[in-house]
């Protein structure tokens, strides 16, 4: 039985290598900023509902938040503070900028769920659909 | 210019406050907006945010006059020396933008005071003001800025207020207008900070004129050719180059009319500038611009742009959405003069900068007099304003033929200076092109003035001028329409000088 099943198996095995890179642990991290930016990029385009949209809006974001993170981790650093025993170290500055990033990341999704409540209130709906069907009626 | 740098210096105190002006700019209305909310008055916040606009106006000529006069002008924030620290650095390119977006929003703020007591609630106007200066800040911010990421926070400060406003709108479809803008515009900054993170992976830095001496040693690279391609789609939608141009038909045409003015005249040419920056600073000494394509697929956008918006503004039946499809066509233009790439180019797309925030300035506050006065913006309520309204007409009128190019107005100076660096390259397809979608230009201003003067208005149709505090802004913009297209030599001087500044010795 596992014989039948040994293909798929070194596949696998070829895709976790792959994945991680000849010699460089660190391209996993990578692969899961492409994957939540692709989910979250197809969850903008694709979905109708304008709260989904801007949850898909912050997956987005959040996978370049991961990535300014990765780069700057080096495998065993700590925080950059001058005291003994302390040798190797993280870059701290894409650390900080994405500290920025997340405040206009949070900002943008409270306006966007500001302005969904107003259109609620306006069109009484939330799908993009409906609301683009009325605003093509409005413009015959 | 220079004078008004002479001038600054026999003020008193001017010695102590010089070298700081570069971060005054954006410092000033950063620290003063907050005020509008202590107000909480419309009146107070409107003659505060008027006040502010005039001072940081006067500024960025300084500032103008002293590039000229002296040349680049370095400022080093906090005293830590770039690359670790911010750099703020103003050429001729940034100093003639500063005084674009400066001037745009120190002229509008007089109009906007009776356009906003129509449009907007009394009680909310107060914020209206408060993100008016914030979106100012965020424009000027990206401006000076000589650091890549720095340029993000500007980019998001100018565009969470730019969102706000739209909203404003006094129809629903301004809030579906700000949504679909508010994705749109996210995703591209998003982009942009993805290509910056992308070129700090590469050489740690994020310090222009520092990348600008790092990058060409990596060029090759996939990363930095991935950075570049991310930062080029980003701000192509912050700058609405088609096919990213969706979310700015609706957007301008659900604003309020104040809105429409400011950001038609600065916040997509503070996105062109900033393309115009990563390119030609950042990847300056690469190759990159001329052998990804990028050169190619910016003209062929650009030509497609500069017929499909033309081409579907002649479409439609509201005058203040058929000039935001003109505003996509005229974008094609300013990106086309970026395409071409040599230094003629270039200034011709630098010139055609500052001349489309005049002339489309003029023409959004004629549309926000008639939206006063007759409150619509549709051809069919349009009929014979020609004689209802005939000084607003005419203002139109000036800004329509300088859409279409006529000489003696500025659209003239531009087209002319792009069609000469066309065929000195030998790209007489270009050169046919603009001349073709000056006609479409042609067709879309004639169906408003056919409906304002050939038309007879209605007996019981409202008539009579906005009141002098739309008129007199409208009026100057007007002018300067004319006076500009007629003395061409200082701007295009100045944009010379710009895009000198920008290809630096390169061909």
């Amino acid at each position: 039985m596992t014989e039948a099943f040994k293909p798929i198996y070194d596949l696998w095995l070829q895709f976790e290598a792959f994945m991680a890179g000849p010699g460089s642990p660190g391209l996993f991290g990578y692969w899961i900023v492409i994957a939540l930016m692709m989910i979250g990029f197809y969850i903008v385009i694709t979905h109708d509902n304008l709260i989904k949209k801007i949850v898909g809006l912050n997956v987005f974001q959040v996978s370049v938040f991961l990535f300014y993170i990765l780069m700057a981790k080096v495998t065993g650093g700590t925080a950059p503070i001058l005291a003994d025993g302390i040798k190797q170290y993280s870059n701290p500055l894409p650390h900080v900028l994405i500290l920025t990033a997340i405040v206009v990341g949070v900002a943008t999704t409270a306006l966007g769920l500001a302005l969904v409540v107003r259109i609620r209130n306006a069109y009484d709906s939330i799908e993009d659909d409906e609301i683009l069907a009325v605003e093509e009626a409005e413009d015959k | 210019m220079t004078a008004f740098y002479a001038f600054f210096l026999t003020l008193p105190g001017a010695a102590a406050i010089e070298p700081h002006l570069p971060v005054l700019q954006v410092i000033v209305p950063l620290l003063t907006a907050p005020f509008c909310v202590v107000f909480r008055n419309g009146r107070v916040s409107w003659a505060w945010a008027t006040a502010v606009s005039w001072l940081v106006l006067f500024t960025s000529l300084v500032l103008l006059g002293k590039v000229l006069a002296g040349g680049m002008i370095i400022y080093e924030i906090g005293n830590w020396p770039p690359p670790w620290g911010i750099e703020y650095r103003i050429d001729a390119a940034n100093a003639l933008v500063l005084v674009i977006v400066s001037a745009i929003g120190a002229i509008t703020l007089p109009y906007a005071y009776k356009s906003v007591e129509k449009e907007i609630p009394e009680s909310r106007t107060y914020l209206f003001y408060l993100m008016y200066m914030l979106c100012l800040t965020g424009l000027l911010g990206i401006t000076v800025t000589a650091d890549a990421f720095n340029l993000f926070v500007f980019l998001e400060i100018s565009s969470l207020s730019s969102y706000v406003m739209i909203s404003l709108g006094q129809s629903r479809r301004a809030l579906t207008a700000a949504y679909r803008y508010l994705v749109m515009g996210t995703l591209g900054a998003t982009f942009y900070i993805i290509g910056v993170g992308l070129m700090y992976m590469m050489t740690g830095s994020l310090n222009m004129t520092d990348l600008a001496t790092l990058l060409p040693a990596v060029e090759n690279t996939r990363t930095v050719l991935a950075a570049f391609a991310f930062v080029v789609v980003g701000l192509g939608l912050k700058l609405a180059i088609f096919p990213l141009h969706t979310w700015l038909p609706n957007a301008y045409a659900f604003a309020p009319s104040t809105v429409t003015v400011f950001l038609a005249s600065t916040a997509t040419k503070v996105a062109i500038y900033a393309l115009l920056r990563l390119t030609f600073t950042v990847f300056g000494n690469t190759q990159l611009f001329a052998t990804t394509g990028v050169q190619e697929l910016l003209i062929g956008l650009a030509l497609v742009a500069m017929f499909a918006g033309a081409f579907v503004a002649i479409f439609q039946n509201d005058v203040k959405r058929m000039l935001a499809y003109s505003s996509v066509s005229q974008v094609g233009y300013m990106v086309l003069g970026i395409g071409i790439g040599t230094a003629a180019g270039l200034s011709g797309g630098i010139v055609h900068l500052f001349n489309h925030a005049v002339m489309k300035g003029t023409a959004f506050m004629a549309m926000g007099a008639m939206l006063y006065v007759i409150g619509s913006v549709s051809l069919k309520d349009m009929a014979g304003i020609g004689r209802r309204m005939p000084v607003t007409t005419a203002a139109f009128l000036v800004s329509g033929l300088s859409l279409i190019g006529t000489p003696l107005t500025v659209g003239f100076i531009s087209k002319w200076q792009l069609v000469q660096a066309a065929l000195v390259q030998d790209w007489w397809f270009i050169a046919a092109g603009i001349l073709l979608s000056s006609l479409l230009a042609i067709t879309y201003v004639w169906r408003v003035v056919e409906v304002a003067y050939m038309q007879p208005a209605p007996a019981d149709a409202p008539r009579g001028e906005a009141p002098w505090q739309m008129l007199v802004p409208m009026l100057i913009m007007a002018a300067a329409t004319i006076w500009y297209g007629i003395d061409g030599d200082t701007t295009l001087r100045i944009a010379g000088e710009a895009a000198k500044a920008l290809i630096g010795g390169r061909p």
